[in-house]
């Protein structure tokens, strides 16, 4: 698909570095992390709460809140512009309008004293000079093509009176109102209904193809990658440590963390199978990440690792061809599978 | 919503009735009427002469006769007469009304236009000196009582200008209506100018914390749009319940300041009345303030719906 046509980068993302200042000290929520998305391109981020998907995302829209938070190095390249050397200004201009952002709880993500139509109306008035009227007849039209039934009324309505599944295509007809040219979706279907959360991922994929827009699509559901992304990228403890297409990645995992993560999958047990199947766990926690071990993070918790794992952090090295892995043992791994 | 309108409006008439009960014992209980105040001042009397006078007035009837005497008159807009001045008691308390109507709306118009974008500041910087300042300003306010503070600024005006702002009636220009209401409102706000600031911040901090606002910022929205926009439309509701407590306060207050100022309004007149128990003046008095205050919370409640439409739905 988007290997066959040599697509534009829409987003590029270099060696980002974002850190927050705490009174336990310092901790790198993000640390090095590269990644680009091209136009219609969806790529997946993955990973544990805290490993810093959201703050990687939040550095990207610049809204990580400072303070304690403060992206101290990299660049995020949209389009040919770089958004870290972008003034306050320049940057809103930018924000709604060439990124958007859906978040997680579309519960609260909406103004409960706005109408929906008028928080729809600020996204295209930010950006685009047009008269209400015409803003209000675009934040209708969002509202359809959303697939939300009854677009006239539900405009006039308050976010309290929507179902959450509604409230979040709502979110979406906001995000999607200025045509960006990058979306993220920071776990948009986790607090929905499971049979919402599949209308609201096909809606998303459908609008970004539709509209062509890049999507960064943050999960921590491997089954919604599966679904939906070209690219994956795994991160652990602020760290990219895998990146791979989806195919490969599903195909031959190699960091023993995204192993670890797949193997947690809960499956339908079979018929025959033994009473009591235990679910899959990775042993032990998340290391903090103001304490991080001085090799590789996630050696502490992990089956592989030998003496050098604890000492050295990995480099991020192409084992496979377009599949990255930061582990010492991922040749190995890839050899044996 | 008409049904919660028709409550509240039916609940209002409960509570001016049981109002009117309290002022009504309550001040009979207080020893002592006017009979007795104008004779002891006079030495000794003939009891006769004063079983006569208190026959006048209609204090010798039995204390419920006297209520529905009252309360005939009131609905009948009769307030009765002034037991000092012998004028009624309507052509006395009227006159007086807008005096202390200006005050206490300058003095709400003060702590509503001081507090709130001071305690919109304050919670946008937490932490910050300008923060800190505003907050030690605030607590100032609270700690100050009104007259002392309006003591303050006489003192203050007579040290620096060599004169004090006194009372006209009949100010000649708009400018000189406006200092001789705004020093004495100031006064008296500055209280609830500093509470009204302290509320917005602690609500403004709440609501910052919000998803919402994260979704402002992410559409675009410039910070003063997500503050006063955003925020402070949400953040706006325990502000208003406060502004509508302390507008009942604000009579307490003004009592003060209007003596201090020398200020012919109502407040000080309720007081003179009550060293007279001048009970038409006073029952009156005190049930017309009871009457704004209830009016005023009926108002919060109406902008509670006005602002908030899960008020307004939720019925």
């Amino acid at each position: 698909m988007s290997e066959a046509i040599p697509a534009e980068t829409v987003l590029d993302v270099k060696n980002l570095q974002t850190v927050f200042f705490t009174n336990s000290g310092l901790f790198r929520a993000v640390d090095d992390v590269s990644f680009s998305v091209r136009r219609g391109e969806t790529l997946a981020i993955v990973g544990e709460s805290g490993c810093g998907k959201s703050v990687s995302a939040l550095s990207i829209m610049r809204l990580v809140p400072d303070p304690p938070g403060r992206i101290v190095g990299g660049s995020v390249t949209l389009e040919g512009t770089d958004l870290l050397k972008l003034d306050d200004a320049a940057m809103r201009s930018i924000r709604g309008n060439r990124i958007s952002m859906i978040f997680q709880e579309p519960m609260t993500s909406l103004n409960p004293v706005m109408r929906i139509g008028d928080q729809i109306i600020e996204a295209v008035r930010l950006h685009q000079k047009v008269s209400s009227k015409e803003a209000w007849k675009q934040a209708v039209d969002m509202l359809r093509l959303v697939r939300i039934p009854e677009p006239e009324r539900r405009a006039q309505e308050y976010p309290h009176q929507l179902s959450g599944g509604m409230r979040q295509r709502a979110m979406i007809a906001m995000a999607l109102a200025c045509r960006p040219a990058l979306l993220i979706a920071d776990e948009p279907t986790t607090a929905l209904d499971v049979t919402i959360q599949a209308q609201i991922l096909a809606l998303i994929v459908d609008l970004q193809q539709r509209l062509g827009t890049g999507l960064i699509l943050i999960t921590h559901d491997l089954g919604v990658v599966a679904q939906t992304a070209q690219r994956v990228i795994v991160m652990y403890a602020g760290k990219k440590i895998e990146e791979a297409t989806v195919e490969s990645l599903f195909e031959t995992p190699l960091h023993p963390y995204t192993r670890g993560l797949m193997a947690s999958i809960p499956a339908v047990p079979s018929p025959d199978a033994k009473e009591d199947v235990r679910l899959v766990e990775i042993p032990g926690m998340v290391p903090s990440l103001t304490r991080l071990p001085p090799g590789c993070a996630f050696a502490p918790r992990c089956k592989l690792a030998v003496d050098r794992c604890r000492q050295e952090y990995p480099p991020l090295d192409e084992v496979k061809s377009n599949h990255w892995a930061a582990c010492w043992r991922a040749g190995e791994i890839a050899e044996a599978s | 919503m008409f049904a919660y309108i028709v409550r509240r409006l039916f609940l209002m008439l409960v509570t001016l009735f049981g109002i009117s009960v309290i002022i009504f014992v309550l001040l009979r209980v207080v020893p002592g009427n006017i009979v007795d105040i104008l004779f002891d001042a006079a030495g000794f009397v003939d009891p006769a002469d004063k079983a006569n006078l208190e026959r006048e007035l209609g204090l010798s009837q039995p204390i419920v006769i006297q209520y529905l005497h009252w309360i005939g008159g009131l609905l009948h807009g009769d307030l009765g007469y002034s037991y000092v001045s012998e004028k009624p008691a309507l052509e006395e308390i009227l006159p007086r009304i807008p005096i202390t109507a200006r005050l206490a709306g300058l003095a709400l118009l003060f702590s509503a236009s001081i507090g709130i974008p001071l305690g919109v500041i304050s919670a946008v910087h937490q932490g910050s000196k300008l923060d800190y300042a505003l907050r030690v300003v605030s607590l100032s306010g609270l700690s100050l009582p009104s007259f002392w503070l309006g003591l303050l600024i006489l003192m203050a005006s007579v040290s620096l200008f060599g004169s004090m702002p006194i009372f006209n009636p009949n100010p000649k220009t708009w400018l000189e209506a406006l200092t001789i209401y705004a020093v004495p409102a100031m006064a008296v706000g500055f209280r609830s100018a500093a509470l009204t600031m302290r509320i917005t911040r602690s609500s403004m901090l709440e609501i910052l914390r919000q998803d919402y606002i994260r979704t402002a910022r992410a559409k675009g929205a410039s910070e003063a749009s997500v503050n006063y926009h955003h925020a402070l439309k949400n953040a706006v509701l325990p502000v208003i319940t406060v502004i509508g407590i302390e507008a009942a306060f604000l009579i307490g207050g003004l009592i003060v300041t209007e003596t201090v100022f020398n200020i012919p309004g109502i407040a000080r007149f309720l007081v003179e009345a009550l060293r007279w128990r001048d009970y038409p003046i006073v029952q009156n008095l005190v049930m017309f303030i009871a009457v704004v205050v209830v009016v005023v919370n009926f108002i919060v409640d109406m902008l509670y719906a006005a602002i908030d439409p899960r008020i307004r739905f939720g019925d």
